[in-house]
């Protein structure tokens, strides 16, 4: 397989032999080596911080798993995994529902279907930041949405959930799936050009309903779309923190805030440096215990082919 | 799709409202992803009293860039009011290095690991491509320490290591799964006809890697110019960019709220990578379903 099989021989004689030889190695070697101390040695070096004293400056004192116990026993990170499993799931199903539908709308020979794609998936190009901007001034109480709908003439229409503290983690959903359902639409339109015509065009010739086509024949055959979209939107949800930011502050108080806003607070607001860790550990754990099964069972499914 | 083994133009009646229907649907999700769009737009352009007195929906009065030249030029962003033009054009000085630096990195170890498939090259990539889910909270702390011991806090290329060095998963699965389908008897012949790495690299290889270098510049534009974390995490004051400076921008609570001047710079903090995606979708989706699907 190797394009470099050159003669050992010649691989000894010559020190620019020797360099030809082993030049993909060395390309491969910075790329590696950053790889190694940037995300290896950090990942270590963020767990060893977990497990000892550090407080406001890193403390090489072993503790255990005392960091652990004391974040745990912290209100604020329940808050923030009780919001996580909250906004994960409802952004995970009303994102994969609506973009479902969306790719199935668009899959019947639709005129300007170019069109429609981009105006559904441009959200996907923009920063949270942006999108929690304008989201948190469409729902602000005072001049956003609320006041329309009064406008309207509904005047005892209320919409606070921005400012309520039980409400505040359902316009991260609101903005989230905004953001994200027109790319799970582009990953099941894709999926749906690639199911087989001539099974659907039997079925359809033996007198099925469209509907009868799509929950017996096309979905079934598209079911590995839904696990990896689930997989891509739980890696978003646990990794969001930008939209937090720009939309509720985490706020009121900390009510709305998620398991990055926290580490982020504890880390660079209130100097605890050993619970920060903790909490990325805990994060870290989280994406690898979505992410190991899924590759694993796409690896095993890549070789039976 | 069925629809497409009927006989065109013969519809029934049933048929026909439900094709009705069918657009109806699709305009309401178009009317529901462009509606922040047009607010965000239409607030840019009123001025704070039209804003008080009509609703988000009301059509501006007249164009009047008020709001956009102060949230350009004026606006404050932390203590000073410099506007968000500086920190754009710390985005630029971030993004280009960053994406440059990224994409040949990818390239040149991709292009190793696939044709000079030498022992523990797949170990090497599956390594590096674990990259491709860490969250990030995971790093920061001793990230934010290297970067004092290197001198490079709140700078420019201290963001720029940062962005090149995450960047790198992504860029070397990109151009990891595209060499793969290209046939390694091309390298062979030229290694034959005596051909070094890098000239093979960059006389056989490159000149065929358009489309792939096209998705990659994409998706590591966008990824590096919407970033936050690490821009607010190892920036401050002046070194910042453009997202961290529209949060300072939008939250702070001084003064008179002047809902046009956030919404102005909103879009402008939205529009390098828009431009791009109307310009590019095509690309911009394919790096983003090769991207996720993977990682």
């Amino acid at each position: 397989m190797s394009a470099t099989h050159a003669p050992s021989s010649t691989a000894r004689r010559s020190p620019l032999a020797w360099l030809q030889w082993n030049l993909p190695k060395l390309v491969v070697a910075p790329s590696f080596a950053l790889t190694l101390f940037f995300v290896y040695g950090f990942v270590i070096w963020t767990g060893y911080m977990s497990l000892s004293k550090s407080r406001m400056l890193p403390n090489y004192e072993w503790a255990g798993l005392e960091q652990y116990s004391k974040l745990w026993r912290m209100t604020p990170w329940h808050v923030a995994i009780e919001n996580l499993l909250i906004f994960g799931g409802l952004f995970i199903v009303i994102a994969i529902v609506l973009g479902c539908l969306m790719a199935i709308l668009l899959d019947q020979k639709i005129r300007a279907e170019g069109v429609l794609r981009t105006i559904y998936l441009y959200p996907m190009a923009i920063s949270f930041i942006v999108t929690g901007t304008a989201w948190k001034w469409i729902l602000n109480p005072s001049l956003g949405l609320q006041k329309l709908i009064q406008d309207l003439g509904w005047t005892s229409f209320e919409f606070n959930w921005l400012v309520d503290r039980d409400m505040a983690v359902y316009t991260l959903v609101i903005a989230a799936v905004w953001q994200g359902t027109g790319f799970v639409m582009a990953l099941f339109l894709a999926a749906l050009r690639g199911v087989d015509q001539e099974i659907i065009k039997a079925a359809y010739l033996d007198g099925a309903s469209t509907w009868k086509i799509y929950t017996g024949i096309i979905l079934p055959s598209i079911r590995p779309v839904f696990l990896s979209a689930t997989v891509i939107l739980a890696h978003m949800a646990v990794k969001s923190f930008d939209l937090v930011v720009a939309l509720t502050g985490g706020g009121p108080g900390y009510h709305s805030t998620l398991p990055a806003n926290f580490m982020y607070e504890m880390t660079f607001r209130r100097n605890q440096i050993g619970i920060g860790a903790a909490s990325a550990m805990m994060m870290l754990a989280t994406v690898m215990a979505i992410m190991i099964p899924y590759l694993y069972s796409e690896l095993r499914e890549k070789k039976r082919d | 799709m069925t629809d497409s083994f009927r006989i065109p133009g013969r519809r029934t009646r049933g048929q026909q409202i439900a094709r009705i229907g069918l657009y109806a649907m699709l305009a309401v999700f178009c009317v529901y992803f462009l509606t922040p769009l047009y607010v965000v737009l239409a607030t840019s352009l009123k001025d704070l009293e039209e804003i008080r007195q009509g609703t988000l929906l009301s059509l501006p009065k007249d164009l009047n860039l008020e709001a956009w030249r102060f949230a350009w030029s004026e606006a404050n962003i932390g203590v000073e009011a410099t506007g968000l033009k500086p920190y754009f054009m710390n985005s630029l000085k971030i993004v280009l290095p960053g994406v440059a630096l990224s994409t040949l990195l990818g390239a040149l170890t991709g292009f190793a690991l696939t044709k000079f498939r030498f022992t523990g090259a797949n170990l090497i990539f599956a390594l590096m491509l674990f990259g491709c889910f860490l969250p990030f909270q995971v790093v920061i702390l001793p990230m934010a320490r290297t970067l004092g011991i290197l001198g490079l806090t709140n700078s420019i290329p201290g963001l720029v290591l940062v962005h090149t060095v995450y960047g790198l998963a992504f860029t070397t699965l990109f151009f990891r799964n595209y060499y793969m389908s290209i046939p390694d008897e091309l390298v062979k012949a030229a290694t034959i006809d005596g051909a070094g790495f890098f000239t093979i690299f960059w006389r056989i290889i490159l000149p065929l890697s358009t489309p792939i270098v096209v998705v990659t510049v994409i998706w590591q534009f966008t990824q590096i110019y919407n970033d936050f974390l690490f821009g607010a995490s190892f920036t401050t004051g002046g070194a910042q960019p453009v997202t961290v400076a529209l949060n300072n921008l939008v939250n702070t609570t001084t003064g008179v709220k002047r809902y046009n001047v956030d919404m102005a710079a909103a879009l402008m903090a939205a529009l390098p990578t828009l431009v791009v995606y109307v310009i590019a979708g095509r690309y911009f989706v394919r790096g983003l379903t090769a991207g996720s699907v993977k990682g």
